[in-house]
């Protein structure tokens, strides 16, 4: 059973502000969800299809975005900066 | 019980997270440089991965890998079959993506231990692991600070930069070895050739202090001491003489607290370095609310093999006891120039030419002295090797005083960048100087052997041609009264 208090405490990890109604129904919400990831405990265990180890690119520089592409869909931008609220 | 026994029955135990950045020259998960110009513009040095867009792939920098083994095996580390990397999940606007790739079960490197010298005495610190992961961005907090800003501006050129964050037992028994084992395992990373100390942020602390009976640490097993003893984590500590002040401080505070009989709260405090104290932070998550869970998109390492594949130099205390040996130095001596790759280096380049001892001298005493008062690093004057060794060339040739070579050209040198002779020309060093006369005039006698047999035959005219070949061998800085009286004792003996 997913409580009132797991969803406060998920939504304050993810900096979500939620009313009181909108925590009721997360609640039931992620009780739905959650049955129905119990559906992968009926699925037999199999090995991972591939066996990849060691990938690797080397140490050399590529060009990246320009300052402008970078921000271009930010939504606040100052002085070249992403620009946000306040964090503590 | 009174303050003073009180005092002297509590003890701090104290563990390190070492994070340091990695030089290389991309970004651990994508091909973004990590050279942070001093003028650069933010945002200048990202692209899709390390902004963390969608459907961008990180891919694993090798030589972020090679580093992370080489400081594994200078810490004598183990260097497991399999590593691999986690998210880790927090939302803070420095973190694009909304986790950071790290390493969670399964680090590169287990087990290591470092050796270093406090007030005299060799300790041994173990190291429980020492993993990879990403720097995250860096934040401005615009109009005021982190509590009472406006609004936050967040610069990802950091962001991806590789780090390693090396994390010790609780082996440490108070400030001034954490900052003793700081500085040498800089020496150590710097020798590697994978850490640039003089970077800003390089290096980065958070430490983990408690405080017990004394009498617990006497056991070899101190882990029941600790679980009943709250500890406080400090972060925000940048530099060794931050971590011995935060240190100092956070243990005095709660030393006065056990003392008074209070409870030390379990908290996670920032390092004030410009007020000198630490302040309770907000409470942060707990491991679990971090919720690590496999990075899908990075298949697993198998690098166990590159421990023997992979070379690294020797260390600074091989290299100290190879230069007592070898050089005949003192231990102060071996150890002055053993401070930095750099010096050791360059010490052995002008050792390789003159006496062992010579080149101690001026590269121990003299440069790093005169650098040192300069706020200068060798590394500053690397590209001037020929000029350094030419000046101890004509120390050596007492061609100048070694008094002149060391208040005059050597400041001057470094002042004025000139070269070394053009400092004894301008200073005009080489002018009373008999012994460069000396050797000229003998030059020129063995050089003109039909001037002198004109001058041993009574040809007044043949001393001034000798004369003014000692003065063209001089540059002009002889005295020519001084010359003529050296020429007719070397030629009347």
């Amino acid at each position: 059973m997913v409580d009132h208090e797991e969803v406060e405490h998920v939504a304050s990890l993810a900096r979500v502000d939620l009313d009181e109604a909108e925590t009721e129904r997360f609640a039931a919400q992620f009780d739905d969800i959650l049955s129905y990831f119990e559906a992968l405990d009926e699925v037999p265990e199999a090995d991972a299809a591939t066996e990849l180890d060691n990938v690797f690119r080397p140490d050399e520089v590529r060009e990246g975005l320009t300052q402008e592409e970078a921000l271009a869909n930010a939504p606040e931008t100052e002085d070249g900066y992403f620009k946000g609220p306040n964090v503590s | 019980m009174t303050a003073q026994t009180a005092e002297r029955d509590l003890s701090a135990v104290i563990g390190l997270e070492v994070h340091v950045q990695l030089e290389t020259d991309t970004k651990i998960f994508c091909g973004c440089s990590t050279d942070a110009a001093d003028d650069e513009v933010p945002n200048s040095r990202v692209c899709p991965t390390c902004l963390g867009l969608p459907g961008a792939l990180p891919v694993l920098n090798e030589g972020a890998v090679e580093a992370g083994v080489k400081v594994g095996k200078a810490i004598d580390a183990e260097i497991p079959e399999e590593t691999s990397f986690h998210r880790k999940n927090y939302y803070y606007p420095d973190l694009p993506k909304n986790f950071q790739i790290t390493q969670y079960d399964a680090p590169i490197c287990a087990d290591g231990e470092l050796a270093f010298r406090v007030d005299g005495e060799e300790r041994t610190v173990n190291i429980r692991r020492a993993h990879l992961e990403e720097d995250p961005g860096s934040l401005q907090h615009a109009g005021g600070s982190i509590d009472t800003a406006d609004y936050t501006l967040v610069d990802y050129n950091r962001a991806g930069t590789p780090l390693m964050e090396i994390v010790t037992e609780p082996d440490f028994r108070g400030a001034d070895e954490v900052r003793a084992f700081l500085a040498k395992l800089e020496e150590v990373l710097e020798y590697l050739g994978v850490f640039d100390a003089s970077r800003d942020g390089s290096l980065r602390v958070d430490a983990n202090l408690s405080i017990v009976d004394s009498k617990t640490l006497d056991g070899d097993d101190i882990s029941a001491a600790l679980e009943d003893a709250n500890r406080t984590e400090v972060k925000n500590i940048s530099s060794h003489r931050g971590a011995q002040q935060a240190l100092a401080y956070e243990e005095t505070r709660q030393k006065n607290a056990v003392r008074r009989g209070r409870e030390v709260e379990q908290e996670t405090r920032h390092w004030d370095e410009s007020r000198g104290i630490t302040v309770s932070m907000r409470s942060k998550e707990e491991e679990k609310d971090y919720r690590y869970f496999r990075e899908a998109d990075l298949p697993p390492l198998r690098v166990s093999g590159w421990k023997e594949e992979i070379a690294i130099p020797e260390l600074p205390d091989a290299r100290r006891e190879r230069f007592r040996g070898e050089y005949d130095l003192s231990a102060e001596s071996a150890s002055k120039l053993t401070s930095t790759k750099q010096v050791a280096d360059f010490y052995e380049t002008v050792a390789a030419e003159f006496d062992s001892d010579l080149a101690a001298t001026w590269v121990a005493d003299n440069l790093l002295g005169e650098l040192n008062y300069r706020d200068m690093q060798v590394t500053d004057v690397e590209g001037r090797l020929d000029e350094f060794t030419r000046l101890i060339d004509l120390v050596d040739g007492e061609a100048i005083t070694t008094k002149n070579a060391e208040e005059v050209v050597l400041r001057r040198m470094l002042d004025d960048g000139l070269a070394p002779d053009a400092v004894v020309e301008a200073e005009g060093l080489g002018k009373t100087d008999d012994n460069a006369v000396l050797a000229a005039v003998r030059e020129a006698i063995e050089e003109n052997p039909d001037a002198v047999d004109d001058y041993e035959s009574g040809e007044e005219g043949a001393l001034n041609f000798l004369v003014g070949q000692v003065m063209q061998a001089t540059s002009g800085s002889a005295d020519p009264g001084t010359v003529n009286e050296r020429l007719r004792a070397e030629l009347d003996e």
